[in-house]
């Protein structure tokens, strides 16, 4: 039973990375579709990215982060350090500094910004700083057995902080512009359709690879036991495994994933600013996976996108009541559909057996049902 | 150099105020099967809070095969052989009976090795094995959380096998059990003694009497051990009486 639905997986699998890395950008060349479009949908696989690794925290191992705008923003900011030294002396001031250094009159590149000029040593930051800041954090936080709501609230803080540190002027990060009016990624110039289209690609591959990685990882008895963290920490314990490092490790994947999308994020979208690592934008990608389905890897994909695309369309029709819209969304899909769109079909199909039947299975029943009709086990 | 598996020296532990382990001291041989009693509030799960790390007493020493639990936590002190079954049954709901059995088999806990292992033949194997004892083949790919109370209970007796602990703790292992699931927890728990030495806290009687057979009953009050011995013995001893199967008596 296992193997056909392993086939079928990988067929769905062949099917999307087709049409993300060459239906759409080949679409998108002969102008089928437009190239702001292609452009949107590349914002929305970041965000796709951003919701993946919030998932993997939250849906699999029961730790609730709010601080992944952070990780994303990050990773944004690294990536961008290098845009904007790229800009060269295009800038308004006509300038070798980035604008906002010359508007707040420094005469010289802060030392830290000069290995920037290079893409590797940016590329290596993007990864690096992030998985760095995770760690340290994870670190103390799961070595003191924070959990639950307090985890939560530290994450918030965390991310909270930040923002406040990158709004400032002396930090030399551009504080509340933040980096714009990028030209140049390795020579392309960002802003015409074919870099957006190579831009485009790099972000489908990494959707696919960061995928079919967690896809993987889930899969291991390293899943069994991030998911056992999440069920019964208690047990875990007691079972001899620490679980403190278990959820350090998925902390810094998932901080790095997040960063990974942040940075592709940034020169799609032409500019990365402060407001990008609230807590409100953490929240929002809690938001896409609830949507979606937690607890699985299609789920924060699809909530991303479906969330954002009505986003686009909201913001536009009736600005003020978005945020609004958002929240009932959030009460509504938690209240009365716990798992999702993912999981509508299996509880449509329940309210179906009931209308027919008019009586509700007993909860052994459905369990025993559901049993059945899913995957055998995942320890073959 | 000491001829116990575990010694307890003058255990305390007092909760704001509430002394729920006075001066407690307690001492197992290897392959024993000790049943401990005592009523509600006598400082049993309190024990075993202590010797499994999830609390640390106040004053006292902690022994096991000449190692200081004390400086140790939970997973530490499990990897000396220590397993233990919680009052209520502490299973993962969402994982499948076979994958409970997994991730209790011995071998290494490490992040790198979870990530990179693959099951073998042996493993797969020893876990065939638990579940014929535990009667549970039938169900190997059910979902822990769909078992009946009694199955879970014995998933989790499942699960310390699977481990291979020397030491077995087991809190009230036949709570919400029927009579006949009681009477084959018993039987089970019989056939384990020797192998591995095993403490099981009871309050059900009758499952006392059979698993005491040939084992000694230990009986704590007040945080501390009122008396120690037969089951007979235990049970015609007046101090007993009085604090424990007398409030019963009166109670039944």
């Amino acid at each position: 039973m296992t193997q056909p639905l392993h086939k079928r997986e990988s067929l769905w699998f062949a099917a999307v990375a087709f049409l993300l890395v060459i239906l759409l950008p080949l679409a998108d060349a002969f102008g089928i579709i437009d190239h702001f479009t292609l452009n949107t949908w590349g914002k929305y696989l970041c965000y796709a990215i951003l919701a993946i690794s919030v998932d993997l925290l939250w849906g699999y191992t029961g730790l609730l982060s709010l601080g992944q705008a952070l990780f994303f923003s990050l990773g944004g900011y690294m990536f961008g350090m290098y845009l904007l030294l790229m800009i060269g002396k295009m800038g308004q001031y006509k300038s070798d500094l980035p604008d906002f250094m010359v508007f707040l009159g420094h005469t010289q590149l802060p030392s830290f910004w000069k290995p920037f000029y290079y893409f590797p040593f940016a590329a290596l930051m993007v990864v690096l700083l992030p998985g760095l800041l995770s760690s340290v954090f994870g670190y103390l936080a799961f070595r003191s057995r924070i959990k639950g709501v307090y985890f939560s609230i530290l994450t918030q803080a965390l991310t909270y902080g930040a923002a406040l540190m990158f709004f400032r002027n002396d930090m030399t990060m551009g504080g509340n512009n933040g980096f714009t009016d990028f030209r140049f990624v390795l020579g392309y110039d960002v802003r015409s359709p074919g870099t957006k289209r190579g831009l485009f690609i790099a972000t489908a591959v990494l959707l696919l690879g960061v995928y079919a990685l967690c896809r993987w990882l889930t899969k291991t008895k390293f899943g069994l036991i991030q998911r056992a963290v999440r069920d019964s920490e208690n047990r875990v314990l007691f079972s001899g495994y620490a679980a403190a490092n278990y959820k350090l490790f998925v902390f810094v994947l998932s901080g790095v994933i997040a960063a990974l999308g942040g940075a592709l994020y940034v020169p799609q979208v032409g500019i990365i600013n402060p407001s990008e690592m609230t807590t409100e934008k953490s929240l929002e990608a809690v938001v896409w996976v609830a949507v979606g389905g937690r607890g699985t890897l299609v789920g924060p994909v699809i909530g991303a996108i479906s969330v954002n695309a009505l986003k686009s369309y909201a913001t536009r029709a009736f600005p003020d009541l978005w945020p609004l819209l958002m929240g009932t969304m959030f009460i509504l899909i938690v209240l009365f559909m716990p798992k999702g769109i993912v999981g509508l079909p299996t509880q449509l199909h329940h309210y179906w057996n009931h209308w027919r039947h008019h009586r509700k299975p007993s909860p052994e029943e459905e369990e025993a049902t559901a049993e059945l009709t899913t995957k055998p086990t995942s320890a073959e | 150099m000491n001829k116990f598996l575990l010694s307890a020296e003058g255990l305390n532990k007092s909760f704001s105020g509430f002394k729920a382990i006075n001066n407690l001291s307690f001492y197992l041989e290897t392959g024993e099967l000790r049943t401990v009693i005592g009523p509600n509030g006598a400082g049993k799960t309190s024990f075993l809070d202590l010797i499994t790390g999830r609390t640390k007493p106040d004053t006292g020493t902690l022994n096991f095969e000449n190692n200081d639990l004390l400086p140790m936590n939970e997973y530490e002190i499990y990897r000396l052989g220590i397993g233990r079954k919680f009052q209520t049954p502490t299973v993962y709901t969402d994982h499948t009976v076979f994958e409970n059995l997994y991730l209790s088999l011995g071998g290494s806990r490490g992040v790198w090795n979870s990530i990179f292992t693959r099951i073998k033949p042996e493993q797969k194997q020893r876990i065939e094995e638990v579940l014929e004892i535990i009667k549970l083949t039938e169900k190997a790919q059910w979902k822990a959380g769909a078992l009946a109370h009694g199955q879970k209970q014995w998933l989790e007796i499942g699960m310390l096998l699977a481990q291979n602990a020397k030491l077995l703790l087991v809190d009230e292992p036949a709570a919400g059990m029927t009579d006949e699931e009681t009477h084959r927890t018993g039987e089970l728990l019989l056939s384990l003694a020797g192998k591995h030495t095993i403490v099981v806290i009871e309050h059900d009687m009758t499952f006392v009497r059979q698993i005491s057979k040939n084992g000694r009953v230990t009986v704590l009050h007040q945080g501390s051990v009122l008396c120690e011995g037969s089951v007979d013995y235990v049970q015609s001893n007046e101090k007993v009486v009085e604090v424990y199967l007398g409030r019963k008596a009166k109670t039944v």
